[in-house]
């Protein structure tokens, strides 16, 4: 259902009114924006009528004479009525500019439309225009062409809007591409519609207000660059334009600067109301499209809303597993609330009050569905929460400091040091642009101080323990040169490079092929056991928790509904959700093992 | 890396090919009698027809081509109809005056959009906003527009620069850098809004980014994430835009030249394109092509280094 856009330029949802103008009329600058473009257009429609004088009469007694004798703005260096000229010039310099956005128009939008909808030569021919028009400057090419066709406005704004036809093409193009292989288009075609009406009416629809976005902004560069030439003196004398007024007040600048102030006044204005109100309609416009998206982006993005509601939190007793891990407390997480600012000052709260108590050298599972709040809790315990999100209320006590209290410094200088994190997906989670070595040593150099050689070193002997098997050449290698499999061994080596005391693996095999996910388990187990870390696994898989953990809790909904040694959750789930979520193990293929027994005998 | 730059180079001489091709051919047959053009209306017909043959204009068109273009590959793009100077040398003579405008505004543009883009991407709020508001303006006032300003506030009513005229470089330094800064600063104005709207979106967005987060996770400090990490791979859409700005820059020289009164490309254009002189007007286009086509390789060298998938290709 997604609709590939053109760059910036979001696609609106087909027969999806967006009500553009409602939405411009009620943002200020978009108003004022308008305001000034219809004061314009209508001196544009009338200007030349409502002129007092002949725009060209030139009185040589009058020369630069100042406002007066009907003259409200005064004379310019031939004596020729400022004001005048000003109303003609404001009806060439937007006629001629409209002139460009029509050939552009004409030529961009049909062409763009031919070559979507029925592909061929065009898409090539146009993607050569495209080439031109980057590999010259615009202004370039009026000037050659200046050589050819003469001093005309007219003719120069029609070469600067093929010159701009590209930029409509490629708009129509790429949605045309897309549109046409939509259900809604084949259901049409099925109908029996003809492929005019097609592209009249479900097409046009979705480019609509994107092109009428560009549109603006190609009127405005066509009166930026109409004006530039127009100012170099090569225009046609009588044929008064912006551009050519603020050239005759740019040579009398040292005697009369004021005569320069109109016209630049006229340029100024319409190119910045034009741009501002292209800004304020692609806002609009996307505000829509998010709109639109909002609820698929809840997964991965920012968290929806998880409504509140009172349960308390069964607890096992323990049991002679995790009876031994009954330690000094490492991590302590009590009454947390998690929540998102809103635009409108409102807080999205997604964690609704959740206890987590992890021991030093315990295993805790964290398990729930997606959107429950686990990884919200874990990142809270990093610090590490998405843009907006923060903790509202609660306290995160690591080794007896408040994190949630504490300054940022001293955040930092936990993370990574004695919190450490194995994210889920490892290709995103490794930098495109930089070796896997220096990833790994650039934090082993800040945070263990380390030099150059021993960070070198150290890392060589980490991807060495995590089971690479050519770790030179994995250091040396960028992320898009290995696997998936390799990249989260390199992730977990970099978590484990400073010794945590604390290990929050976020489901760090769901991204892994199933016969990798063992392989993962056991060195994360073999890891935990080496430096007898305590480890926060976060997975939605009971399996995984049967396989690993001491301890397991259960969240649904932003809080914490059950939680004990993982054999009495497994024996006797109280709640219908943990049950529920024992009962889907069953049909879920997890790491190939027996549940229970590997973990039993540890 | 090579063979990738290999045929950036050979597609970049295909398009400068291509582009001289379709102006030669535009320029000539649109031209129509341009000896009669160069004489004038008094002039007989005998001495329209030894104008012509003199220029060589009397033969076919794919002839004149043919010999316009084995002279311009060994650099001699032939000569002024009207002054008789060799073009070559009035584009060379002139090219350094609009080179030092650009290449110093394309300069500015990288470094205060980088700074700019950051500090919106960071600052949120308000400072965002405001950088975006400007940025829109900053976009949309034609650079001319602003060189026009600067000469009449800074330099006319406080006399603080050299409103107008050149200073070479070679002749003196501290003068070439009074004389190139207005101009200079006119013409970064676009450039540079348009480069920081591009690296603000692309810092946002890559901050959002999963490996930014296990890299804070490391214990890195804000900065290195901030400036190393995300910036670099926001930098590479951003060095796009500043190609696509380069381009603008330099059609904007032209203009900006003009309102300063500096001898470069735009004094020779819109002498030539007045007058209808051919081959300066070739010469330029040809000059142009070349610039655009080089920077455009340097970009893409640029994205090499930046990029290991494009240096590894």
């Amino acid at each position: 259902m997604s609709i590939e856009a053109p760059p910036s330029l979001p696609a609106t949802q087909p027969g999806k009114k967006v009500g553009l103008l409602r939405q411009v009329l009620k943002n200020p600058v978009g108003l004022a924006s308008l305001l000034v473009l219809v004061g314009f257009g209508l001196i544009a429609l009338i200007g030349g009528l409502i002129a007092p004088f002949d725009p060209n009469a030139a009185d040589p007694y009058a020369v630069l004479a100042d406002p007066g004798d009907g003259s409200l703005l005064g004379r310019d260096n031939a004596g020729r009525d400022i004001l005048s000229r000003l109303l003609v010039a404001t009806q060439i310099s937007i006629g001629a500019a409209i002139v460009a956005l029509i050939t552009a128009l004409v030529i961009g939008v049909i062409g763009g439309l031919y070559a979507g909808y029925y592909k061929g030569w065009l898409d090539i021919t146009f993607s050569w225009l495209t080439g031109l028009t980057m590999a010259l400057p615009g202004i370039i090419v009026l000037l050659a062409a200046r050589a050819v066709v003469g001093p005309s406005v007219w003719w120069a704004m029609f070469i600067f809007g093929i010159l701009m036809s590209p930029s409509f093409f490629r708009l129509v193009y790429a949605s045309v591409s897309s549109v046409r292989e939509e259900l809604y288009v084949d259901a049409a075609r099925v109908a029996g519609l003809s492929d005019t009406r097609i592209i009249g009416r479900h097409i046009l629809g979705v480019v609509r207000a994107p092109i009428i976005i560009q549109s603006a902004m190609i009127l405005a560069i066509a009166i930026a660059i109409q004006s530039g030439l127009e100012f170099l003196g090569i225009g046609d004398s009588n044929t008064p334009t912006w551009g050519s007024m603020l050239k005759d007040g740019f040579d009398v600048m040292y005697r009369k600067p004021i005569n320069m102030l109109w016209p630049s006044v006229a340029i100024g204005l319409t190119t910045v109301a034009l741009a501002l109100l292209a800004n304020v309609m692609r806002d609009a416009l996307e505000r829509t499209a998010v709109r639109v998206r909002r609820p698929r982006r809840s997964r991965a993005g920012a968290p929806a809303e998880v409504p509140v509601r009172e349960v308390t939190t069964l607890t096992h007793e323990d049991d002679e597993r995790s009876a031994g891990r009954q330690g000094e407390v490492l991590l302590d997480v009590r009454d947390l609330h998690v929540g998102y600012d809103q635009p409108d000052g409102s807080i999205t709260r997604v964690v609704h009050g959740v206890d987590l108590t992890i021991r030093r050298g315990e295993v805790h599972g964290l398990i729930g569905e997606s959107g429950s709040g686990k990884s919200q809790t874990s990142f809270s315990v990093l610090g590490l929460l998405p843009t907006g999100g923060r903790v509202v209320s609660g306290s995160i006590h690591f080794e007896g400091t408040d994190l949630v209290t504490s300054s940022d410094r001293a955040r930092a200088a936990v993370r990574g040091k004695k919190i450490a994190y194995i994210p889920q997906e490892p290709m995103s989670n490794l930098d495109p642009s930089f070796t896997i070595g220096s990833q790994l040593t650039e934090p082993l150099r800040r945070t263990l101080a380390l030099d150059r050689k021993a960070a070198e070193a150290r890392a060589l002997e980490l991807l060495a323990r995590v089971g690479i098997p050519d770790p030179a050449r994995t250091f040396a290698a960028y992320p898009h040169q290995i696997s998936g499999g390799m990249a989260q061994r390199v992730l977990i080596a970099g978590a484990v490079s400073s010794d945590p005391d604390l290990l929050i693996a976020d489901e760090p095999t769901t991204a892994l092929d199933v016969t990798i996910q063992a392989e993962v388990l056991d060195l994360i187990r073999e890891l935990q056991e080496d430096g007898d870390m305590a480890v926060l696994l976060v997975t939605h898989n009971f399996g995984v928790v049967a396989d690993l953990c001491d301890r397991v809790s259960v969240m649904k909904d932003g809080l914490i509904v059950e939680t004990g040694p993982v054999r009495s959750i497994f024996s006797s789930p109280q709640h219908e959700y943990t049950r529920m979520l024992l009962d889907a193990m069953l049909d879920e293929d997890g790491p190939v093992r027996e549940p229970l027994t590997s973990g039993g005998q540890s | 890396m090579l063979s990738f730059l290999g045929r950036r180079l050979g597609s970049g001489v295909v398009l400068v090919f291509a582009i001289t091709t379709l102006a030669y051919l535009l320029l000539y047959l649109g031209s129509g009698d341009i000896a009669r053009r160069i004489l004038g209306q008094t002039a007989s017909q005998e001495q329209v027809a030894a104008k012509a043959s003199e220029l060589g204009l009397d033969r076919p068109i794919w002839v004149q081509y043919a010999d316009w273009l084995s002279g311009a590959v060994t650099g001699d793009l032939g000569r002024s109809w009207f002054t008789g100077q060799l073009v070559i040398d009035g584009v060379t003579t002139r090219l350094g005056v609009t080179l030092s405008l650009v290449i110093g505004a394309t300069v500015i543009t990288a470094i205060v959009s980088a700074a700019l883009g950051v500090w919106a991407a960071l600052a949120g709020g308000w400072v965002d906003r405001t950088i975006q508001f400007l940025t829109v303006l900053g976009m949309a006032i034609p650079g001319f527009l602003i060189a026009v300003g600067l000469v009449l506030v800074l330099a006319i009513q406080l006399g603080w620069f050299n409103a107008t005229g050149y200073v070479g470089f070679t002749s003196s330094p501290p003068g070439w850098a009074r004389s190139v800064t207005l101009p200079v600063v006119a013409l970064a104005v676009g450039g540079a809004s348009a480069v920081t709207q591009q690296i603000r979106g692309a810092v946002v967005d890559e901050l959002e980014r999963d490996y930014v987060r296990t890299l804070r996770s490391r214990g890195l400090p804000a900065s290195s994430v901030v400036f190393k990490h995300a910036l670099r791979n926001a930098s590479g859409p951003a060095l796009a835009v500043l190609n696509v700005q380069f381009v603008g820059m330099l059609g904007g020289a032209v203009i900006v030249e003009q309102v300063f009164q500096m001898p470069g490309l735009g004094q020779l254009a819109v002498g030539a394109t007045t007058q209808g002189d051919i081959p300066i007007v070739m010469g330029l286009v040809v000059a142009t092509a070349i610039i655009v086509i080089l920077v455009n390789l340097l970009i893409d060298i640029a994205q090499g280094i930046i990029n290991p998938k494009v240096r590894l290709a």
